[in-house]
């Protein structure tokens, strides 16, 4: 049976489409078939930020609703041969997501042989969000260290607690915090909540942090998932975040500040 | 003011406010949302009985649980009509 892995968020704009990209194109290139899932009904964006917008014909509803197959579905990543695609429908009302709809398309991906399913999930805690982690096996919380995005993913871990498959047979999803957008300098000038602070409060085994970075949104202006860019910051921190996911024990990178000269201090200001 | 940026200064910090914020509020939402499940079923049923005696509206009876050290304390609060 194939790894479902959900990556959530409840608030939006904090990275969960990024990091979706990211982590099923770092689960390929270690060799895993996987299936990247965009469950964003309506406003779809997983396929612009993949580079496949162009090659979308049919999508996630057109196959719950038996209009199309799983297999004209699928979008294969020219990148890498292991990772496909399935794109959100632009049109469709979100209420197209159906439990049994959902779960027999994650039956057939299974077994059709994908290893991990990667779920991205909506903002909110509406169905797309709610049908996105029913079926998780792994969730990553996506969290950056602002009080609104911290509160949201506490609501969502709420929920992953009391409303997934797993939870309603009385087991567990096992939980991840996936911090981004990350500024170890305002960190340590008091201005931004640690990596430590958000772990204490959300009580989640860290699985990485990834830092502001500027190759995020190159990445996404060209639509290649960012740990492609294997000389980036945000690239390496995906990286490491996928390693430890399958397993690896690898220091945190990119959570202090760079040493800087007096005279940048000086001429880039303190704030 | 850069300058002043060089030698460290330290008052009270403003990610220090948010974790604070964040952990009463979060205990707060947390305890709500592990409240046993029977509370509205309960809070109906009393409701019920008391309306049996003195005509009092849903919004009038309001309870809660709340932890105090190992014990759980239930509030029941009615506000009962005048005359």
């Amino acid at each position: 049976m194939a790894i479902v892995v959900t990556v959530t968020s409840g608030k939006g704009g904090v990275g969960k489409t990024t990091s979706s990209a990211a982590i099923a194109a770092g689960l390929a290139q270690a060799g895993h078939r996987t299936v990247v899932i965009d469950f964003d009904v309506g406003l779809r964006n997983l396929d612009l930020v993949m580079g496949v917008e162009r090659r979308v014909v049919f999508d996630f509803v057109s196959v719950i609703s038996g209009e199309a197959s799983l297999y004209q579905a699928l979008i294969q990543d020219k990148r890498l041969e292991r990772l496909s695609i399935l794109a959100a429908s632009q049109t469709k009302d979100k209420d197209a997501l159906t439990e049994d709809g959902v779960g027999q398309v994650i039956e057939q991906l299974s077994d059709m042989g994908f290893e991990y399913i990667v779920c991205d999930s909506p903002a909110g805690i509406e169905r797309g969000a709610t049908m996105a982690l029913h079926f998780a096996d792994h969730a990553v919380i996506v969290t950056n260290p602002e009080v609104s995005s911290v509160r949201d993913s506490d609501r969502i871990l709420g929920i992953l607690q009391s409303k997934s498959k797993r939870a309603e047979e009385g087991g567990r999803v096992n939980e991840h915090l996936l911090i981004t957008r990350y500024d170890p300098v305002r960190v340590d000038q008091g201005e931004m909540l640690s990596k430590e602070d958000v772990c204490d409060i959300l009580a989640v085994e860290l699985i990485g942090v990834v830092p502001e970075s500027k190759a995020v949104l190159k990445a996404s202006n060209t639509g290649f998932p960012v740990i492609l860019d294997a000389e980036s910051d945000a690239g390496m921190a995906y990286s490491d975040a996928v390693a430890r996911f399958l397993g690896e024990d690898r220091p945190l990178r990119f959570v202090t500040p760079k040493k800087q000269g007096l005279l940048s201090r000086i001429l880039s200001g303190g704030d | 003011m850069p300058i002043f940026g060089l030698f460290g200064r330290k008052n009270k910090s403003s990610a220090a406010a948010a974790r604070e914020r964040l952990q009463i509020l979060i205990s707060h939402e947390r305890q709500n949302r592990l409240g046993p499940d029977f509370l509205p079923d309960l809070q109906r049923e009393i409701l019920d009985v008391v309306k049996k005696y003195v005509a009092v509206r849903d919004d009038q009876v309001s309870i809660r649980i709340d932890r105090e050290g190992d014990a759980s304390v239930l509030e029941l609060n009615v506000t009962l009509p005048e005359n």
